[in-house]
């Protein structure tokens, strides 16, 4: 499977990378290299296996139903590049 | 003074309780040599005062009948853990000035059993790399040199790089240390120290930056096996605020170890005899069997039958989890923030992450993100982790009929600086060995077995079944007494 520009471009704005096109022709053929290389899975056989996440048999444990942590809304804040009124502070969103 | 860098971890514990010196000399001791190594750029933040007050503690409780399981022990800490008032930046730009305003629980356990912190070690950027040639502050540098007048810059292995040069040059006796794909093992091969890997869950995940969540773990990296065992007890332990923790009771480790192996089958799997793996590696593979037969053991041929498929199967699964969590690099709560003018909400994450990341980590997030994309999501992800179960299975099935495995740690000994920072795969190739125990989850560790012809360390591992990190230390400590591995990097820093 053959990656093309216009594809890792697209992957970059997924990634919310910004990309100059020089990047973006750099990254492409790396890209087909890995992915060429990663495409020997197909090999495998895998029917009836089921996909494996957690590794070592473990049970979700549940704890009781009450706040254990909060009122550290300046401990939240203390590493926020800007940060006003107590809040986060972003670009204005709505135009 | 200079002796006391040459201590273990053990050592030192030991000498303090015996009053032979006080945890403030020791301290002291390895702030200098961290002050006067500036030139391996291991550490990217230096805590004297950390490391002192810790020591002084110590010293009143020796006084006090209260010594802990590491007092008086001065220990790098790898800048993946989150470290209250001390910059942590997981050597990215992204996070430069962040300063947690909490612990991880790797780093509080380590303190709470008395250890001190010489500084934050330097390591590959968000623990991506193999060399630590990805940390936006500067490669670390090995202090060890190849024979013979060759002056080259070697790689200390990553991604901890930083803790393996650090221990290596006796800046510190111990340190922390991630592995991922092989970030605590390889760079211990590289440096002619120990590291082990844990079981998944071992170590509390909480505060430790994320890079592929069912993959990390950290663990500790030491000049013995023994250091090894007692910083691992430390560390680890139930975290109920860490999903992935096992709640299972730590075992006495240091006091377990036992290097008699008799009645213990050790494996050999035959698929990891790659084709390019010099003779030399081949030769100490073959040694280290016959010293595991000498300790008592029997040696027994083995498969592991997709072992070819770990390496391509880690490398959808580890960037798939990296682009997930990088996610939360945004530019808004913590970390930097690039902001162009006029630029709104989405244009601010764009150039905040493109100015933040290091060319590593926006390949993985990048590979990450297309392998997870509508329309690739099976073929990729699905598969991997298909093929991870079937790896998972292999391991069941070699160790119904043995105790350990022994392979090489890695391919090659140190390579220079700049040798495979081309080309990613090269790179990605490196961790061939250790790949496969991260998938399966198993605990693992790397001893030193010798000097391969250049005078560069070369490294054994070891893996065992989920759980039974004692068989992997014993299995260690068969493996160093017989290797008997003295060697250390002339000064030249």
């Amino acid at each position: 499977m053959s990656v093309d520009t216009d594809t890792v471009r697209k992957i970059s704005r997924l990634a919310r990378i910004q990309m100059s096109d020089a990047e973006i022709e750099a990254l492409a053929p790396e890209f087909n290299k890995i992915l060429g290389w990663i495409d020997q899975l197909g090999e495998v056989d895998t029917s009836g296996v089921e996909p494996m996440a957690a590794v070592v048999p473990n049970t979700l444990r549940l704890r009781d139903d009450v706040v254990t942590e909060g009122g550290d809304r300046d401990r939240v804040l203390a590493n926020a590049p800007q940060a006003e009124h107590g809040f986060f502070a972003v670009p204005k969103v709505i135009e | 003074m200079s002796e006391l860098t040459n201590l273990g971890v053990a050592e030192i514990r030991d000498g303090v309780k015996a009053g032979d010196f006080s945890a403030r000399e020791v301290a002291e001791a390895h702030v200098e040599a961290v002050a006067a190594a500036k030139a391996l750029n291991a550490f990217l933040v230096e805590t004297p005062d950390h490391v002192l007050a810790a020591a002084d503690a110590a010293d009143q409780a020796r006084a006090a009948g209260t010594l802990k399981p590491l007092s008086g022990v001065p220990i790098g800490m790898k800048d993946l853990f989150c470290t209250v008032g001390v910059q942590t930046t997981a050597a990215s730009h992204i996070l430069e000035g962040f300063t947690p305003t909490y612990e991880s629980g790797v780093s509080q356990r380590l303190f709470d059993a008395g250890a001190g912190m010489l500084g934050k070690l330097n390591m590959d950027q968000f623990a991506m790399g193999s060399s630590n040639e990805t940390s936006a502050f500067g490669n670390v540098i090995s202090p060890w040199r190849r024979g013979g007048g060759d002056n080259a810059a070697l790689a200390p292995g990553g991604s901890s790089g930083g803790s393996s040069a650090a221990i290596a040059a006796r800046l510190c006796p111990a340190a922390t240390g991630t592995d991922t794909g092989g970030s605590i093992r390889q760079p211990a091969a590289f440096t002619g120290i120990s590291g082990i890997k844990p079981t998944y869950g071992r170590c509390s995940r909480w505060g430790t930056v994320a890079f592929a969540s069912s993959l990390d773990q950290a663990g500790p990296m030491a000049r013995s096996v023994r250091d090894c065992a007692i910083m691992l007890e430390a560390m680890a332990g139930l975290d109920p605020r860490d999903a992935t923790s096992l709640d299972a009771p730590v075992p006495a480790w240091e006091q377990g170890l036992n290097a008699d192996l008799k009645g213990k089958k050790v494996g050999i799997p035959r698929e990891y005899r790659v084709e390019s793996m010099p003779a030399e590696i081949d030769a100490l593979w073959k040694r280290g069997a016959e010293w595991l037969q000498d300790a008592g053991a029997e040696i027994v041929d083995v498969s592991l039958p997709h072992t070819k498929y770990a390496l391509p199967a880690y490398y959808i699964i580890a960037p798939a989890e990296a682009s997930s969590n990088l996610a939360r690099y945004d530019g808004v709560r913590y970390g930097q923030r690039e902001l162009p003018d006029g630029a709104n909400l989405q244009e601010m994450y764009a150039a905040t992450r493109a100015a933040g990341f290091g060319p590593e980590v926006k390949r993985r997030i990048m590979i990450g993100t297309y392998v997870l994309s509508a329309g690739f999501y099976d073929a990729y992800y699905t598969q991997a982790q298909r093929v991870r179960a079937l790896i998972s299975r292999d391991f069941d099935e070699a160790f119904a009929k043995v105790d350990v495995l022994l392979t090489p740690t890695a391919p090659s000994a140190a390579f220079a600086l700049g040798d495979k920072s081309d080309d990613p795969l090269a790179m990605y190739l490196n961790d061939v060995f250790t790949v496969p125990s991260s998938l399966a989850g198993l605990p693992a560790m790397s001893v030193p077995g010798g000097l391969d012809d250049a005078g560069l360390p070369l490294g054994l591992q070891i893996i065992g079944r989920a759980m039974d990190e004692q068989g992997v230390l014993n299995a260690g400590l068969a493996l160093e007494q017989h290797a008997g591995f003295t060697a250390r990097p002339d000064r030249w820093w």
